[in-house]
């Protein structure tokens, strides 16, 4: 890709646009009013929204998982039923994978910054960008829905044949719901790979283009590959469901693991949806913060896009005791493998990042360490469950939970926090409380360890997992876990005290706080309703922390900047350009 | 290393225990090295390089060939021998021996019944020898439930549709617990099942004398010694509790209000029906998920669980 479109040169004449310090208006002041931004199709706004959305399914999600550690804290019931602990653990999980963390760092953080570091107006087709945007918000009113007309029990992964018949509540509004979302997903997906393809400003040529910019680009490739099966695969639950015509429920002549490969062809893709965008976020915030060229971009970029195709592989791997043949194990063991490698180079490549940078420990690079840590433990207890014959024995049990929690929590979860702490002077213009920030990160440190550390150890004495009761034994495990994740609940709740708290009295946030060289910190803070007053122009990666700031604040010189009384030093580069 | 698995995992009681355990134990061993040493390289790094002023440049280091490949090829060769070792300790898990003594297990909602080959059931309660290879063959009633023994580090899937097998070689007698790990509804958890492991002897005289009648019982003691063990108390309480189903307590002589709103007293006629054909009659405000017992209790068990319900008021 790199070669075949850097042969265009081009001179441009270009002049240095230093941001504005102190915007009159940005795209916060203007279009203001509940129905402006309803109907805007500002992707920052857009990304607001989403934010917003997300928040409140991740709050919803982590009370619903406050309620189920506490009802673990004794065997049999402590508080609730039977029925309405599976409801619970059904939706904590629906709600945290669907509405949290798919459309988290791609949907609220991408869409805000995606066409900032591109260096252009907004994305591809903005109004496509609102209707994903809808689409998600429908999706989630039919899951309300399905809650309160009876709940769901089978589990976020909707296994047949006890979906199709045996559960009790509202499968059908819920199953219906994510079909939905699906779309939502599917077009964010579309439009930021035409974005990127199509928009990328003068001079940002493949070789420059951003880390986080590539990891969504490999999320959107398998977001739109990967969400259909979703799609047709409920669809087929619901016809089932409706009309009885017998695909999965072998009392019709169907097949119940025919839907488990149906189910994890999609889910484990969508797995790397929920953390290849994180990767992007940690490679952003480490080279900034270590002030550092990235080490191995080539490496970090394409072990993304390897990981979003081999991870369309290894599904099978979600099904070693369902009765698969030996052969379908050891292919799909054995791609398992695979994946973890461009996933360990990505670590390594990080680490080495830092080595001979200067190191700021702000709070974002607090995150990314502490991601760096626990993805590790993430990765290499994945390591353990590819290993056929002990697999066996973990499958199903708490084991599984803390693993999937150190990777979706620990590491996703993290990189989240992290890009919100380090984009939140960049969309809000304020400050976020730098010391609160580092003590909320090191409560959720501790909360997270000890929610999730006990679990290994409970998983690989035998506890199975969604057990509403359990044997004595595990108690001391459980717990732990339960006051662990209280902590952990405290320490998320900190973190959006103090930033609620920063956008009404923070400290004013100067355009580039981080001294980044990435280019939307070259926009004001909060950037203009058109992100740029100019057409930026590029000749410098977004890691070339060598080079002096001032080449990276370049715009075309005859475009109109705002406020035009800086010092025009106009002078001609040639840049690379592939219009 | 031992510690760790003592700690972390149940004892080894199969023969093939041993080969799991060790693979466990050097993926953790090897993780946790690698896991120490990225730790210490990343807690160094922002010591040693922590941001001194304001204006510091750092050194334009970009890539380097030999360390990114040094990097990738050792964790493949570490995955490798992990995936390897890991075939054939699972292959080793799925070809049973020949002689390997066969027992049918299927699972209900939320039971588990196990078939000998005298024709004798269990209801669950898995009998089996030691030392001698035993194969569990599984298929389901209804929905996907899935057998694991922790001790024995098997498991496997049971599938409405097809069976599936495994099995092991107990090492030692005793006595361990048998879960299910396939989520299945709202008795999922309860869905346990005792195993015992009986010395090769013990295991043949037990195998004679299972389906002996205690003569020496009244009816109602038969009774309540079946319905310990067709499994009935996962679903009935003797307290008054409502579990998947009504209580036993007092159910002798109560009105009963069905799902159709009519109303009848529980004489002997009903309980038997509920036992032999329980969908025929649902309780009102219960799921008609009782399974069903005709064929697998005969009438004179039939009679004397009758006679136990009777005592219990
Ligand atoms: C999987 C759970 C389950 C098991 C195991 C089970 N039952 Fe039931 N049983 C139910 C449910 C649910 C009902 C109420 C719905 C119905 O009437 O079918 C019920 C109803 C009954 C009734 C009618 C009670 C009433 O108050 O109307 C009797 C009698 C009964 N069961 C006996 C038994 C006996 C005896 C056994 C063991 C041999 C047994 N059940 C095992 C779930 C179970
Ligand atoms: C706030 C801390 C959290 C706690 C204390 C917590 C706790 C739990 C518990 C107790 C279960 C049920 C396990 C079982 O019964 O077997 C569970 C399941 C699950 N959790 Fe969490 N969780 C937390 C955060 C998250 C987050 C942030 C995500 C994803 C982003 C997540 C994703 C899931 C999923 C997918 C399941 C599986 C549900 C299922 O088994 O169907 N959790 N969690
Ligand atoms: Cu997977
Ligand atoms: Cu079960």
């Amino acid at each position: 890709m790199a070669t075949s479109e850097s042969t265009n040169i081009k001179k441009i004449q270009v002049r240095r646009f230093k941001p504005d310090e102190n915007p009159t208006s940005n795209y916060l002041t203007e279009e203001r009013g509940l129905w402006a931004w309803m109907t805007t199709v500002d992707h920052k706004k857009i990304g607001w929204m989403y934010l917003g959305s997300i928040a409140i399914f991740f709050a919803v999600g982590g009370i619903l998982a406050l309620l189920l550690r506490t009802e673990l804290l004794t065997p049999a019931q402590t508080f609730f039923t039977a029925d309405a602990y599976n409801q619970l653990f059904t939706l904590h999980g629906a709600i945290m994978v669907f509405f949290f963390l798919v459309p988290s760092v791609p949907a609220a953080l991408g869409n805000f910054i995606l066409p900032l570091q591109l260096g252009c107006k907004d994305v591809a087709f903005p109004r496509v960008n609102l209707l994903s945007f809808y689409i998600y918000v429908v999706g989630a009113l039919f899951t309300l829905f399905a809650i309160f007309t009876g709940g769901v029990d089978t589990g976020w992964t909707f296994y047949t044949p006890y979906s199709s018949s045996a559960a009790g509540g509202n499968v059908m509004a819920m199953t219906f719901g994510v079909f939905i979302l699906g779309f939502s997903s599917i077009l964010t997906g579309l439009n930021f790979i035409v974005t990127i393809h199509r928009m990328r400003a003068p001079g940002l040529t493949w070789n420059k283009l951003p880390l986080f910019l590539w990891a969504l680009y490999a999320t959107s490739i398998i977001q739109i590959l990967a969400t259909p099966v979703l799609a047709i695969t409920l669809l087929l639950l619901t016809m089932e469901r409706l009309l009885s015509i017998g695909i999965f429920d072998p009392a019709l002549g169907g097949d119940p693991v025919l839907y488990q490969h149906f189910f994890w062809f999609y889910s484990h893709p969508a797995v790397y949806i929920m953390i290849v965008p994180g990767f992007g976020i940690i490679s952003e915030i480490i080279s900034t913060f270590s002030r550092k060229h990235i080490f191995g971009y080539w490496a970090i970029a394409l072990s993304s896009l390897a990981i979003a195709f081999i991870g369309f592989l290894v599904w099978g791997h979600h099904m070693f005791v369902a009765g698969q043949s030996s052969l379908a194990n050891l292919v799909f063991s054995f791609l398992t493998f695979l994946v973890g490698i461009p996933t360990g180079i990505k670590i390594f490549n990080w680490i080495a990042t830092m080595y001979k940078g200067s190191i700021d420990l702000k709070t974002p690079m607090l995150y990314v360490m502490v991601f760096l840590f626990l993805f590790t433990i993430g990765g290499f207890t994945g390591i353990m469950l590819g290993a056929l014959a002990v697999d066996i024995h973990l499958h199903d049990t708490y084991y599984v939970v803390a693993h999937f929690h150190y990777v979706m929590v620990g590491g996703m979860v993290m990189a989240f926090l992290g890009g919100l702490h380090y984009w939140w002077p960049k969309m809000t213009g304020k400050m976020y409380n730098e010391m609160w920030g580092r003590i909320s990160c090191a409560i959720v440190f501790i909360g997270f360890n000890l929610t999730f550390l006990p679990q290994f150890v409970m998983g690989s004495l035998g506890m199975p997992r969604r057990y509403f009761n359990y044997l004595e034994q595990f108690q001391g495990y459980h717990v732990m876990s339960t006051y662990g994740s209280y902590i952990l609940g405290l320490g998320f709740l900190m973190v959006l005290i103090y930033l609620t708290h920063s956008i009404f009295k923070g400290k004013k946030a100067p355009a580039n706080p981080w001294q980044s060289r990435a280019m939307e910190w070259q926009a004001p803070s909060p950037p203009p309703l058109h992100n740029f007053e100019h057409t930026p122009v590029i000749i410098h990666g977004p890691y070339d922390y060598h080079k002096p700031m001032s080449e990276f604040q370049l715009g075309i010189a005859g475009s109109h900047n705002g406020h035009g009384h800086h010092e025009h030093e106009t002078e001609t580069k040639t840049v690379e350009a592939d219009k | 290393m031992n510690r760790l698995s003592d700690f972390m995992l149940p004892d080894a009681r199969s023969t093939f225990a041993g080969d799991v355990d060790a693979l466990f134990n050097f993926i953790n061993v090897v993780s946790l090295i690698l896991l120490i040493g990225i730790t210490i390289a990343i807690i160094y790094f922002a010591y040693k390089y922590r941001r001194k002023s304001e204006d510091e440049t750092t050194p334009l280091i970009t890539h380097n060939s030999k360390l990114e490949i040094t990097w990738s090829v050792i964790p493949l060769i570490l995955v490798i021998i992990v995936f390897g070792w890991g075939y054939n300790g699972y292959l080793n898990l799925t070809t049973a021996p020949d002689d390997a003594y066969e027992i049918r297990v299927v699972g209900k909602s939320w039971l588990w019944e196990f078939h000998y080959d005298t024709g004798f059931v269990s209801v669950n309660e898995l009998h089996v020898p030691a030392n001698q290879p035993v194969k569990l063959i599984l298929s389901s009633d209804d929905v996907i439930h899935s057998l694991f023994i922790p001790e024995f580090r098997v498991k496997m899937d049971a599938l409405p549709n097809r069976y599936t097998s495994l099995w092991f070689e107990a090492t030692e007698p005793g006595e361990m617990t048998i879960y299910c790990t396939e989520y299945c509804g709202s008795a999922h958890s309860n869905m346990l099942a005792d195993l015992y492991v009986h010395s090769q002897e013990d295991f043949q005289t037990w195998l004679e004398t299972a389906d002996a009648v205690d003569e020496t019982l009244s009816p109602a003691e038969l009774g309540q010694q079946l319905v310990q063990r067709q499994g009935c108390l996962a679903c009935h309480s003797l307290d008054g509790s409502t579990l998947q189903g009504p209580s036993f307590e007092g159910i002798f002589g109560r009105d009963r209000e069905l799902q159709d709103g009519s109303v009848v007293t529980i004489d002997e006629n009903y309980l038997r029906q509920s036992i032999i054909e329980p969908n025929t009659q649902v309780a009102a405000g219960f799921p008609a998920i009782m399974p069903s017992y005709a064929g697998s209790l005969d009438d004179r068990q039939i009679d004397a669980i009758i006679e136990y319900l009777k005592t219990l008021d």
